[in-house]
């Protein structure tokens, strides 16, 4: 500004310095970026881990960090970000996705040993995407958001195409708030060859608001998270209700990632468990953005006697909830709470077993089911996938979705499935054949599932030779058929109430229940490894020569057997001197004797 | 194009006059010119230091299966070591044929050492592989040096480098007389490497560029170079193989080449602020240590190596220029937030889609299925019909059926 003399000077420069105040006010005010008055911050962060013993003497640990912005992402415009990554804000808006769901796994979750899981993934990555119903074409915005995508989590989910992607028809339908569930808008994948590491934990962390610097992240050290029998780390965005009114849309971003910690491998043999043992490091304070920071113990006993679990330092709070149709009772640690941290700095919660396990507190789950390829040789294969009711009188649907690549062929004619001896016809069927090269089988059925029962499904399928050039760099491995896919509404033991779900434990909130009287799951079989007919490529060289070599001597001794004339020949007769004879008769220009 | 090297001109050469007066301003420059020198030397050195402003690392492993442990071993300590001295990830291009650290037959997961007895983890918390398992191909390592990359293609791919950029390439695994082998699948030969490296002079995508191979007759991958401003470094001569260095009995396979083990310990001791240069570099492994014969190229390269900082390549280390001006800030700008719109309301409540709708599964209308023409067998069908019922009632009947 100019500068000038006399009193106008000093009228400027009060007015210069009111403005400057009013600027640092209004800097300092407005976190959450109101021009006016500055209002409560627009999103929130919570983090939560939950520790369940398992039946088989293993730990699984759950962490779910749930950060929650209380804005329209779809609207132009929006560059500040506090909590919400900027990494997965700007992919959302950019490719108008309405819901994402990207999962990477290592390992199998044992359904029939561990029980039902709160949210299984399959083994390798899975990536399902609802887009907005304004997109014009989703195959393009598909291709190019799971190249982004393999570049945010240093995954390889550029090899997603469309020989490995499906639009399900019934299965996966959205899992927030919708108005429109036309299922051309999604689309599925899963890369069953795909490895989890350090490299994709890393920038995973990084979205993390407090990273792994304070809160329960600092627990997340990546030489003990895979020294697991089972790895899943998985991200979520789904819009949900902002209220109990549910009249405007808060954008959800859930990252969870669940370990299972084996009895043998890491706890010596022992089934006691801790903090320390577990992740080799104990909590000091909670992560200073978060507005609730929690650590739950199951210790929900089966037989209602006495507890089994011995849980140290005491608690200072219960919580009962009714998970998956059971009424389960946590112990809760706090760490946002002062008194936590009073008798000592860090946190080390240790669980002891009371009394010895038996049997009896093995309760199989209602549902479960597995797969498995048969067959001889390396030509036609059998895939078959058994699903077990164990509900004593209680009958419900489940839809099985399954992708099987190109490459084997599927004869539908040949599905069969039986439940107890009996035909079971499903009520819906979609089959959607394979193309070669370009897409890959799809079948989707709802089965209804009696109480108390085995359903068998089975179809034969045919291997195809592949070209030169598409077999891996180890074709000896296998080629890999990704899991199958079962939706169910399992019936609950309980009736259970729907509770808010702000204030209700993460884990208990991840899927939308409609009414109490049943629960949604999902689960995954396991992966098949099918080989295929694979050439020697070691030997390209010997295999010419000697293919060459019995070519010629066929086909060489079939000529000559065809072309080659025969004369009978005068046989030699006389002794040496008849010979010498000859010769000199023959100097001599004589006719030989 | 390179920076003009200027050589310092004696002045008894430029000035023409009698035999004796060159040596004598020679001699009164030697005597009393000593700080004149000084000044002049250091103008001269600063012609000899490098012109980059940025650094690029391009650290390709190119074999499979677990007993190549040692490789992927090689390139993650040249990783760490690049980083260490200040390269970003966003800066290194980083290419693993197979998974080591969370290969199931690895006793302790997430870890790759390069010392027995576990000594030195080179995996580490904060590491990010760009190109991983069958992605690391002889295309998309040509694609990457070169810049011809698809349009989706993530940044952290992609080497984004300019003509001012030092790039350092550093590759392992398996090679040969003139070729070096990818996953045991596919080869790039020594000639393709050339025209690649001369593809990136063409269209300047390098200022300087060193290439570091740690192959069995690794020197015969640089033979074909012809692009200017490459040095070269190789762990074995053409008919030498480059030998590994220990195994580990915990884990059972060898854990390092010898020649990138020495080199790692020789990388141990530079800190971002050493002056070693590149000579220290070229006696790293000694016959008597690596068994084979490292070989080096610098024939292409402008600079003399011993003015070639080791940093210059491994570490970032940039040009600060200090200014000692005062720079006025626009007083009125002060850091308004624009008003955030109020979102809308809806009118009625949104509500969660049901996860799993039977009814309406069981009802869903079957798309509609697209009008294809007849196609061969129902044609064919409806013509032999035709021809039947034409040859035997005549072909007069015609004009009344159509």
């Amino acid at each position: 500004p100019h500068w000038v003399s006399g009193p106008e000077a000093e009228v400027q420069r009060m007015a210069w310095a009111v403005a400057a105040v009013l600027g640092l006010l209004l800097l300092l005010g407005s976190p959450g970026g109101c021009g006016g008055s500055p209002g409560p911050p627009r999103d929130s962060l919570r983090e939560e881990l939950l520790l369940s013993p398992l039946p088989s003497g293993d730990i699984a640990a759950t962490f779910q960090f749930r950060a929650r912005w209380d804005s329209e992402l779809h609207r132009e415009g929006v560059s500040h970000y506090r909590l919400f990554p900027k990494a997965l804000g700007q992919l959302i808006s950019k490719y108008l996705v309405r819901e994402l769901h990207l999962s990477l796994t290592q390992g199998f979750w044992r359904t029939r040993t561990w029980g039902q899981p709160y949210l299984q993934a399959p083994a390798g990555a899975e990536l399902w995407v609802w887009f907005q119903d304004s997109v014009t074409d989703v195959d393009k915005a598909w291709k190019e958001l799971s190249n982004i995508l393999s570049g945010i989590f240093c995954a390889s989910l550029n090899f997603i195409d469309s020989t490995n992607t499906v639009t399900p028809t019934a299965s996966f339908k959205p899992l927030g708030l919708a108005n429109v569930t036309d299922h051309h808008l999604l689309r599925y994948a899963v890369l069953p060859r795909e490895i989890v590491c350090t490299e994709n934990l890393t920038p995973w962390k990084k979205l993390l608001p407090c990273s792994s610097k304070a809160g329960l992240a600092v627990l997340l050290k990546a030489e003990r998270l895979f020294h697991t029998s089972y790895h899943s780390q998985a991200v979520h965005i789904r819009p949900i209700c902002r209220d109990a009114s549910c009249l405007s849309v808060s954008w959800e971003l859930r990252q969870t990632l669940t370990v299972v910690f084996d009895t043998f491998s890491i706890g010596q043999g022992k089934r006691d468990w801790s903090l320390f043992k577990m992740f080799s490091r104990t909590v000091t304070e909670a992560c200073p953005l978060a507005s609730e920071s929690k650590i739950y113990v199951d210790i929900s006993s089966k037989t209602q006697e006495n507890e089994l679990l011995e849980v140290t330092p005491p608690p200072l709070s219960v919580h009962e909830a009714s998970v998956q149709g059971d009424r389960r009772t946590y112990a809760v640690y706090d760490l946002l709470s002062p008194l936590l941290f009073n008798v000592s700095r860090s946190l080390n919660v240790q669980l002891k077993w009371k009394r010895p396990q038996d049997s009896l507190d093995l309760s199989t789950p209602v549902l479960h089911a597995q797969r498995y390829v048969s067959g001889y040789g390396l030509q036609t294969g059998e895939i078959s996938t058994l699903i077990y009711n164990t509900h004593p009188y209680r009958a419900f649907p489940v839809i099985l979705l399954e992708t099987v690549p190109w490459y084997l062929r599927l004869y539908v004619h040949t599905l069969v499935i039986t439940t107890k001896g009996k035909e079971n016809k499903p009520s819906y069927i979609h089959y959607q054949p394979a193309q070669d090269r370009r897409r890959p089988h799809l079948l989707e059925m709802l089965i209804q599932l009696p109480a108390n029962s085995v359903t068998k499904i089975t179809i034969q399928f045919e291997r195809a030779l592949l070209k030169w050039t598409e077999y891996t760099p180890d074709p000896n491995h296998g080629f890999y058929v990704s899991p199958s896919v079962l939706s169910a509404l399992v019936p609950s033991v309980l009736a259970m109430k729907a509770e808010d779900a702000e204030k209700s434990p993460l884990f208990t909130s991840l899927f939308p229940s409609a009414d109490g009287s049943s629960y949604f799951v999902r689960l995954y079989t396991e992966p098949l490894l099918v080989n295929l007919p694979t050439p020697d490529f070691s030997m390209p060289y010997n295999v010419i020569c000697l293919t060459c070599t019995v070519v010629a001597v066929c086909y060489g001794s079939f000529y000559n057997l065809l072309t080659r004339t025969f004369h009978v020949e005068e046989p030699s007769r006389g002794g040496l001197a008849k010979r010498l004879a000859n010769i000199i008769r023959k100097v001599r220009g004589v006719p030989p004797l | 194009p390179p920076l003009p090297v200027a050589k310092p001109v004696p002045m008894a050469a430029a000035l023409p006059g009698p035999r004796w007066l060159p040596a004598a301003a020679a001699l009164l420059w030697a005597c009393c010119g000593s700080a004149a020198t000084d000044g002049i030397q250091d103008q001269a050195e600063q012609f000899f230091r490098s012109g980059h402003t940025n650094n690029w690392a391009v650290l390709v492993c190119t074999s499979r299966f677990w007993f190549n442990y040692r490789h992927v071993a090689n390139t993650l300590s040249v990783y760490r070591s690049v980083k260490r001295l200040g390269i970003p990830d966003s800066h290194i291009v980083l290419m693993l044929a197979d998974d080591m650290a969370c290969n199931p037959r690895n006793p302790k997961p997430a870890t790759v050492f390069s010392h027995k007895n576990m000594e030195l983890n080179v995996y580490g918390d904060d590491v990010e592989v760009d190109y991983r398992s069958y992605e690391v191909t002889v295309e998309n390592f040509l694609r990457v040096l070169t810049g011809r990359i698809p349009p989706s293609t993530p940044r952290s791919k992609r080497l984004l480098s300019d003509d001012r950029s030092n790039i350092l390439i550093y590759m392992t695994g398996h090679g040969g007389n003139g070729f070096l082998k990818f996953q045991d699948s596919e080869e790039i030969t020594n000639v393709e490497l050339a025209d690649a490296f001369e593809q990136m002079w063409q269209k300047r995508r390098y200022n300087e560029l060193l290439f570091i191979i740690d192959t069995c007759q690794g020197a015969s991958m640089y033979e074909r170079f012809y692009s200017p401003n490459i040095m070269a470094l190789a762990s074995s001569q053409v008919g030498e193989d480059s030998l590994s260095h220990q195994p580990d009995l915990g884990i059972g396979v060898h854990l390092m080449d010898r020649y990138t083990f020495y080199v790692l310990e020789f990388l141990e001791e530079i800190h971002p602020a050493s002056q070693t240069n590149m000579n220290d570099l070229f006696q790293v492994c000694p016959r008597s240590l690596c068994v084979s014969t490292p070989g080096h190229r610098t024939d292409l390269f402008q600079r003399d190596p011993q003015n070639v900082l080791i940093t210059d390549f491994f570490g970032s280390v940039r040009k600060v220029e200090i200014t000692t001006e005062t720079v006025a800030l626009d007083p009125n700008l002060v850091g308004l937030e624009t008003r955030v719109p109020n979102d809308e309301m809806a009118t009625e409540p949104l509500k969660y889609a049901e996860q799993l709708p039977v009814a309406q599964i069981i009802h869903q209308k079957p798309k509609q299925k697209d009008w294809h023409p007849p196609g061969g067998f129902i044609l064919g069908l409806w013509a032999l019909i035709i021809m039947v019922f034409f040859k035997t009632y005549g072909i007069k009947h015609m004009k009344y059926i159509f």
